[in-house]
């Protein structure tokens, strides 16, 4: 009984610090889907249906795709293969994400899955040590709220922020990636190198190549790490 | 419009697929070394990409502005560290810049 209910409170302690994490990601979500539900409406598409986008969906950059693509009246298959194509990087991130998990951690998987993206992979990622499921949930709800309550707040409230500052709260995103990777780039000269080495790669990649959106950065995370292989050593893996 | 639902509902499955299909699959397995090492790697990688060219494009009117953003962060992190300070740092600076 005891020991169960300080189980509980691990757990609960968990959660919060998944949500509390999650903070910086609020800030971006709410602006970016403020302008996905905005764009929602002016695209002609209801407000149920921009709700489902959101909610259902749950990927940023694939929902921005799909309204233009039917903005322009391209057919339900393409953009669904688009998505696809897209998205694919997730896998890749969801992937490194179940190494980072602690053994037996696997209560609530399909939720846990559900709720990776860009932003919650990142901050789970530079976390400490190994994640609870706890963890990750708290982490994804607020990610989750934010972007569905901006999507909502977008499309009935329309451009309620000035759009000079609904621009500057999108580079927040940015700066919460930098944030994340620079105290372990400012550690190691390698880790830096790696970091630049992965932006330039996926740079040249776009310029030169016309790949469909998102293989990019699908390329650069492969080629890049693989190259990582050959950096470092058994006990500078150890420090990553 | 019926068709912006199965819109969504194939979007929904081939989006949910490949971010659940690796955690079934490697549940309760410990993954070789190398490839182990390979997946400690992908944040760092993902981050370098999502950072570069993102950044010079974050704010399209004035391209500027968000690099300058990225720039405060970066430099804020650098000194002091931190996430949140960094962040809206970021955020009052490209504002700055961009109602100037």
């Amino acid at each position: 009984m005891n020991n169960l209910s300080q189980e509980d409170s691990i757990n609960k302690r968990d959660y919060m610090r998944g949500a509390q994490a999650g903070f910086p990601i609020i800030i971006g979500y709410l602006s970016v889907g403020l302008a996905f539900g905005l764009l929602a409406k002016t695209t002609g598409i209801t407000l149920l249906e921009s709700i489902l986008f959101s909610s259902v969906v749950y990927a940023g950059s694939s929902q921005f795709m799909a309204l233009s693509l039917i903005a322009i009246g391209t057919g339900a298959l393409g953009i669904i293969i688009t998505t696809f194509l897209v998205n694919f990087r997730h896998f890749l991130m969801s992937a490194s994400l179940s190494a980072k998990l602690k053994k037996g951690a696997d209560r609530f998987l399909p939720l846990i899955a559900f709720g990776v993206t860009d932003e919650t992979f990142s901050v789970a990622s530079f976390e400490k040590g190994l994640l609870t499921s706890e963890y990750l949930l708290g982490l994804n709800f607020v990610s989750y709220a934010s972007w569905n309550v901006g999507t909502f707040l977008g499309y009935v409230l329309g451009s309620a922020l000035p759009p000079s500052l609904q621009a500057s709260m999108g580079v927040a995103i940015y700066a919460m990636f930098i944030a994340l990777v620079t105290p372990k780039a400012k550690a190691s000269h390698k880790v830096a190198s790696l970091v630049i080495m992965s932006g330039i790669v996926n740079s040249l990649v776009e310029k030169f190549t016309s790949l469909p959106q998102g293989w990019t950065i699908i390329i650069a995370i492969f080629a890049v790490s693989a190259f990582g292989l050959f950096m470092f050593d058994d006990k500078e893996m150890e420090t990553l | 419009m019926k068709n912006v639902f199965l819109i969504i509902i194939g979007m929904a499955l081939v989006t949910y697929v490949p971010r659940l299909l690796p955690f079934t699959l490697l549940k309760n397995k410990t993954p070789s070394k190398y490839l182990g090492r390979f997946l400690k790697l992908i944040p760092y990688t993902a981050l370098g990409a999502l950072i570069l060219p993102g950044i010079l494009n974050a704010t399209p009117v004035l391209p500027m502005a968000g690099l300058v953003g990225g720039a405060v962060a970066f430099i804020i992190c650098y000194v002091r560290g931190g996430i949140i300070l960094p962040i809206f740092a970021a955020i009052a600076a490209t504002y700055t810049i961009l109602v100037f």
